[in-house]
């Protein structure tokens, strides 16, 4: 009976283990494009992209920022708004959703308020702006941009980047 | 010997497990509890309530539904406030968002920041969720400088970073919303789930554009705006006091009650008072001239 109880503590202590272990292992891209920088500052250097559901392993952690390996092998620091613990499912009926995972362990790509909702919500809204809005999203600028406007203003960070 | 009942902490240690696991089968656990005698079914069931109403929260929205929400925002605000198409103040008023967008809490949204000029009057400004910035010509001219204007912006990314607009959808069309999108984990939605879920869309994106244009945010969610301002701008290397500079100026102009912020944001006195009384003694940050000439050039006679 003693041993029952024993081994019940034990596995629930394994169990809480295992999902500590796993939340901070791994965690998922949930931007559409993520920015890999050289040092753990939003001044860093952009070394490479990853993408919307790209899994990362985490390596550290330190302030807003991870040290990642995605599966590629590459490695950054990644700000943590860019980041889920959620497995992003790209394709409904996926091994992970048939496999039962619950809507708090996994995150839905395209799904929800997506492409063909705002298709059905433009054709009722007509007079909606998409035209401008979709204008204002390409108008785009680089973290090499916005660093070299900074310089050019003479606009220094004063004690360092966050 | 007969087997017993685990002992409660065990059953409660157990209990935490599958909470923090997933709040789903938090009611599996709740009916383990119950059968072996550790809680009772009113803890059974508050234990289920609560789990379930973590689960339909605005937090719930993913950054990718976020950002549709956001474009449906922004587009039915350029109904009403139309964009001034003009290249340079439109491009500088990017290279001054993005800059510091990617120093505030919130650097990466789904589509990212992006900052348009409106072809209007009254002094305003928008943040549609997920980083779609709108500030009327009105506004702008508020802006003594660079920095004003910076203070401006990172007011803006202020709420979008808090998720402040999202907020203000109601609760009832994100629990419809979400429990389709529990329907089409598993399969293609069909016509009825689609019509739903694009009424709960158009909801929505009411909520968030009332409370926008019309009703404003609770104080609360001003001062917080107000203080990642001054965090984003002592960050970047603005003058954090550019913001207080903005408010006397917006004072001047804004009449309490009037249209755009006059009706939407508490007045610029009551918002300088909320600021942190230390601000006057930060370091006097310098307008070098460089800096000085491309706001004249960009946005000089907005």
């Amino acid at each position: 009976m003693r041993m029952w109880r024993r081994g019940l503590l034990a596995l629930a202590v394994m169990a809480v283990g295992a999902v500590a272990w796993a939340a901070v292992q791994q965690m998922s891209v949930q931007v559409r494009t993520g920015q890999l920088r050289a040092t753990p500052s939003h001044l860093g250097k952009v070394a490479a992209a990853v993408a919307y559901g790209d899994r990362l392993t985490v390596v550290q952690k330190q302030g807003a920022w991870y040290s990642v390996k995605d599966a590629r092998g590459r490695t950054g620091w990644i700000h943590e708004s860019a980041l889920t613990t959620k497995r992003v499912v790209l394709k409904a009926g996926d091994a992970d959703v048939a496999a039962g995972a619950g809507g708090d362990e996994i995150a839905l790509a395209g799904k929800g308020f997506n492409e063909q909702v705002e298709g059905e919500y433009k054709a009722q809204n007509a007079e909606a702006d998409y035209a401008w809005v979709d204008r204002m999203e390409a108008m785009v600028v680089t973290p090499e941009q916005a660093v070299a406007f900074l310089a050019a203003g003479e606009v220094v960070a004063k004690g360092g980047a966050q | 010997m007969k087997p017993r009942n685990p002992s409660l902490p065990a059953v409660l240690l157990l209990l935490a497990v599958l909470i923090a696991g997933c709040a789903s089968v938090t009611k599996l656990g709740t009916q383990l509890g119950q059968g072996a005698g550790a809680i009772s079914e009113e803890q059974a069931t508050s234990i289920n309530r609560s789990a379930e109403a973590l689960e339909k929260t605005f937090a719930d929205i993913t950054l990718e539904q976020e950002y549709y929400i956001g474009r449906a925002v922004a587009a039915t605000i350029l109904q009403t406030y139309p964009a001034a198409d003009e290249p340079a103040a439109n491009a500088y008023l990017n290279e001054l968002g993005q800059a510091l967008a990617m120093a505030s809490d919130r650097p990466q949204t789904f589509g990212g920041y992006h900052f348009l000029l409106l072809d209007s009057e009254e002094v305003n400004a928008f943040a549609a969720p997920g980083g779609l910035v709108l500030v009327t010509r009105g506004l702008v001219r508020c802006c003594g400088s660079e920095d004003a204007l910076a203070a401006v912006l990172a007011h803006e990314i202020g709420h979008v970073q808090a998720k402040h607009g999202l907020r203000a959808i109601k609760k009832s069309r994100l629990t419809s919303a979400l429990a389709i999108l529990s329907v089409e984990a598993a399969r293609n939605l069909g016509d009825e789930d689609l019509k739903q879920l694009t009424a709960d869309f158009e909801g929505s994106i009411m909520d968030v554009t009332q409370t926008l244009v019309n009703n404003g945010y609770a104080r609360g969610l001003e001062k917080e705006a107000d203080e990642a301002a001054v965090a984003i701008l002592g960050r970047v290397g603005y003058d954090p006091r550019a913001l207080v500079m903005m408010l006397v100026r917006m004072g001047e102009s804004v009449k309490p009650g009037g249209p755009g912020f006059g009706r939407t944001h508490p007045t610029p006195q009551d918002r300088i008072g909320a600021l942190d009384p230390s601000l006057a003694n930060k370091p006097v940050v310098a307008d070098p001239a460089a800096r000085r000439a491309r706001f004249t050039r960009a946005v000089g006679d907005v």
